[in-house]
């Protein structure tokens, strides 16, 4: 772990724009290619990316171990909650156009809310499965 | 024609090679590929996921539970004529069903007669994105989205289940163990 010099300040250079891109797919998914679960991945890559040259530890003090535990009914929360919005507004199960003050702009805002569930959800599992399986093998 | 080679190569390089960390750096390079073929049939959605799922995170995953285990494949005990006779007839099967399927890329294929057109038409107006993709996604098949979200969320709870939760009664053993 010492003679990785390379991999350490190369990796250190990536890690914002590795998060700027996650954000990029997620935020932009509604007009380019991308979307929460591809956003998701990117942004969990990020912090397993950081844990393979850093070590697990490292990791855990940007992202810890109960925040990703969170997040991974957090998103099905949201994504549900929506829906469930939906119902209580007097339309169909995750039927968003009643969210805002017009359907376009209702279901616009929506889709916002249901991608970022998918996000929330999609890195912190797959962060809390590279967590887990890195601790059994200690 | 030439991903499609270099897909079969790699395919070829996976079953061949006894070496479990060099299969899975051919899996990922099969990946890599298969985005590939993805911008090339012009679905660059479909292409990111398939990079970042298949090459980058499921690569990791592999590799963290090669940790776990060994990383050497077991000698094959015999020759595995019934699995070959049966993945061949499988095969042959599909090759055969696709003699009924429209030519690849035909405009008025029974597909894009249903509900394309007026997903391609009504999205803008309908949900304001302009990305099609993303409004099919997470607006008029929600319901989709929502099961595989919770397929994540599934996953994700029985890997936390299997692997944390014995390790602690282990420890709890230990600890009884110590004190009686």
């Amino acid at each position: 772990m010492k003679l990785d010099l390379i991999l350490r300040v190369g990796v250190k250079l990536l890690l914002p724009f590795v998060l700027l891109f996650a954000l990029y797919v997620q935020f932009h998914g509604e007009l380019g290619p991308g979307g929460g679960f591809q956003a998701g991945v990117i942004a969990a890559g990020m912090v397993i990316l950081y844990a393979i040259i850093f070590g697990v530890d490292a990791a855990k003090r940007i992202a810890s171990q109960r925040m990703v535990e969170i997040m991974v009914p957090l998103g099905v929360l949201i994504f549900v909650g929506t829906g469930v919005a939906g119902l209580l507004l007097g339309k169909n199960f995750l039927d968003y156009s009643v969210l805002a003050h017009d359907p376009p702009h209702g279901r616009e805002l929506g889709i916002f809310l249901v991608e970022l569930g998918v996000l929330i959800t999609v890195s912190g599992t797959m962060t809390v499965l590279f967590y887990t399986f890195s601790e059994r093998g200690r | 024609m030439v991903l499609l080679t270099l897909l079969a190569a790699v395919t070829i390089g996976v079953v061949r090679t006894r070496s479990l960390f060099g299969v899975i750096a051919l899996v990922s390079a099969y990946s890599f590929l298969m985005a590939s073929v993805m911008i090339v049939l012009d679905a660059p959605d479909v292409a990111m996921t398939e990079a970042a799922v298949g090459a980058g995170v499921s690569t990791v995953l592999l590799l963290a539970t090669l940790h776990l285990t060994g990383s050497m494949e077991y000698p094959r005990p015999r020759k595995a004529y019934l699995p070959l006779f049966v993945a061949a007839g499988t095969g042959a099967a599909i090759v055969w069903g696709t003699y009924d399927l429209p030519p690849f890329g035909t405009a008025d294929a029974p597909i894009h007669k249903h509900v394309a057109p007026r997903y391609l038409e009504k999205s803008i107006q309908e949900t304001m994105v302009p990305n099609v993709v993303t409004s099919v996604l997470a607006d008029y098949r929600s319901y989709d989205t929502l099961g595989e979200t919770t397929v994540i969320f599934t996953a994700g709870i029985g890997v936390l289940l299997l692997l944390k939760g014995r390790r602690r009664r282990q420890q709890d053993k230990s600890v009884e163990g110590s004190t009686t």
